[in-house]
């Protein structure tokens, strides 16, 4: 053990003030460390924030992002008023709230399954190729998703041409559009979500499982009765993170899959973001319109955070 | 042997299992084996498909194997200028940028580990806000512009050179591998936090080392979107975005200037396409199965935090 004396951080003969001093003092080479990190938060995360009080006002180049003049809410009127509002909400809570109903369940369904194959090396097989999608770009994936596709030549509409069905232009129809991305979400992500989940149930106690065994239930009584309790809380967690982040779908994916002819359902908030912001050059209303988003996803966060501790005790924060 | 490990084997079953156990493992290997084919056969016909005659896969005659086999598709990527300097940029923006990740991740998250540090709370607060709230795309984009960065290779590392996920993952790990008694045996013998965390934390770290240059690594090559805002130059363009315009702008020009006709222009350009995306996949989906090891490690230890 470290003397009093030595340990001017710990030294109770001094006030504690002067020791949290020389605490510091003494960790300088700590602070040291965290510098590069910290210089890294507030230029690049920030201090982008400040940028954000153009969404109130009216840009100009020159200017600038200080120099614009104040309009108040008038972007955000501009923006609730144009006729792609609706459509643009619906399209993204459409999008994420489906993927979540329909996504979520499936990693932890995997999870329970795989933790119950009696065979370990079919279980490592299985689980090795599951994961490998994740891996896979999401220009890959889009670009996948496209051949396979193909009205003439992807192997989908062979294989439905073969069973005396009609091709089906899946990327021309809006209706398609969804589907494709919810499903290639599950088949990109469901591998890989589940290694949260098997976590969690290597952390369940096997001697319930061993005490439900002699009191002679079966597999799926023990699956339904332990596993699944085990892991709600990582569950609630899961979810909760993912609830939170309902407006914000990504926009790489939905970007990639957009065709002039399915628009009607694939422009979400983030692509509309980008085209009016980048390629449009109009500043102060897309960051309207990406504000709305993010305190939309805030509120939302909080929320369901909230919720979650009312109602099973456990969240993030 | 027991009466009821007799009674057991006499119906086929093992000690302890049920009927309904068995029929639940039967259908439990029905359905990863659905789940394992679901996964694995998409990435198996692409690979087929890249090396199969173009009007057989156009027609819908590859489906098990290769049917007329060529190289031909491989033979015009490898001559295609573009799928070079794209291969080759982002293997320095990989190489480059992950170093700077782990030179600004690491230390700080040592640093945020360590529970004697004044203001840590202040610190974790500030770092985790940024995870539920973002400037947005466009103040980025104009701050990334007004810095000068817009088509330099900075403009698609110093914006994420900071993952906060990845931070607290190395954060927890030190929390709970480095132990308080090492630290203070280390102080006792007179060593700086500096040397301590050099000469013994780090030697210490190495799978958590492994697994954040794992992430940073495979973020770095497979997002676009960064690419896509910030590249402007064709010669920067990193090889998702080469990808990109070969698979949704169908700028193959060159590759398959030579073909007799339209239809014969397009099946070319699909083949193309098959081989390009295993030619790009490529290096992740080889060195992924060695490292796999890691990544789980990693989302565990996530896991754990969360």
């Amino acid at each position: 053990m470290t003397t009093l004396a030595r340990d001017p951080g710990r030294d109770l003969r001094l006030t504690p003030a002067r020791r949290k001093l020389n605490r510091i003092l003494c960790n300088w080479q700590l602070y040291l460390f965290l510098l590069p990190a910290l210089a890294y938060f507030l230029l690049f995360r920030y201090y982008p924030m400040l940028g954000v009080q153009i969404a109130f006002k009216k840009f100009k180049a020159v200017p600038g992002i200080w120099g614009s003049p104040w309009v108040g809410f008038r972007n955000f009127e501009h923006f609730f008023k144009t006729p792609d509002f609706k459509r643009l909400i619906t399209n993204t809570l459409a999008v994420s709230v489906e993927t979540l109903l329909i996504s979520f369940p499936v990693p932890i369904l995997l999870a329970l399954l795989l933790n119950q194959l009696p065979s370990k090396r079919y279980k490592k097989l299985v689980q090795t190729t599951i994961y490998a999608p994740h891996f896979i770009s999401t220009v890959v994936l889009v670009g996948i998703i496209f051949l396979f596709t193909s009205p003439r030549a992807g192997i989908i509409n062979h294989l439905i041409a073969s069973l005396g069905g009609t091709r089906i232009h899946f990327t021309a129809e809006p209706g398609w559009f969804r589907p494709l991305y919810i499903g290639s979400d599950i088949w990109q992500n469901a591998g890989w979500g589940s290694i949260i989940y098997l976590a969690a149930l290597s952390g369940i106690n096997p001697e319930l499982h061993e005490a439900a065994i002699m009191d002679g239930a079966n597999k799926y009584q023990r699956v339904w009765h332990i596993d699944l309790p085990g892991i709600l809380p990582t569950v609630v967690v899961m979810f909760i993170l993912s609830a939170g982040k309902v407006m914000s779908v990504g926009f790489e994916k939905a970007f990639l899959m957009q065709t002039s002819l399915n628009i009607s359902a694939s422009e979400i908030i983030a692509t509309y973001v980008y085209k009016r912001g980048l390629q449009q050059s109009q500043f102060d209303f897309s960051t309207a319109v990406g504000l709305f988003e993010s305190v939309v996803n805030l509120v939302m966060i909080t929320t369901v955070n909230f919720l979650s501790k009312k109602v099973t005790n456990s969240s993030l924060f | 042997m027991l009466q009821t490990e007799l009674a057991a084997k006499k119906r086929g079953l093992k000690v302890g299992q049920t009927r309904m156990d068995k029929t639940f493992d039967i259908m439990n290997y029905v359905v990863l084996t659905i789940c394992f084919l679901v996964v694995a056969y998409p990435l198996y016909f692409v690979v087929i498909a890249s090396i199969s005659d173009p009007v057989d896969v156009n027609a819908g005659r590859v489906i098990l194997y290769p049917v007329r086999m060529t190289m031909d598709g491989y033979r015009r990527i490898l001559e295609y200028k573009s799928f070079f300097t794209g291969y080759r940029n982002t293997l320095v923006y990989t190489g480059v940028g992950t170093l700077v990740n782990m030179l600004l991740t690491v230390p700080a998250a040592y640093a945020l580990s360590r529970k004697d540090l004044v203001g840590r709370n202040v610190f974790m607060m500030m770092i985790a806000f940024t995870m539920i709230f973002s400037a947005g795309l466009i103040p980025t984009y104009l701050h990334i512009r007004d810095l000068g960065l817009i088509d330099t290779m900075w403009a698609l590392i110093l914006p994420g050179a900071v993952s906060t996920w990845n931070l607290i993952v190395a954060r927890t790990f030190f929390q709970q591998s480095i132990p308080d008694d090492l630290l203070e045996a280390a102080q006792l013998d007179g060593a700086t936090n500096a040397q301590f965390f050099v000469q013994i934390v780090l030697p210490l770290s190495k799978s958590i080392l492994a697994v954040l240059v794992l992430f940073y690594a495979v973020g770095h090559w497979n997002t676009y979107s960064n690419a896509l805002y910030y590249i402007i130059s064709d010669d920067k363009r990193p090889l998702q975005l080469v990808l990109r315009s070969i698979l949704f702008e169908n700028t193959m020009g060159d590759m398959v200037e030579d073909a007799s006709n339209l239809a014969a222009q397009q099946r070319l350009g699909d083949l193309i396409k098959y081989g390009i995306i295993i030619a790009s996949s490529l290096p992740l989906m080889i060195l992924y199965p060695f490292l796999q090891r890691y990544f789980i490690q990693g989302v565990m230890i996530g896991a754990v935090k969360g």
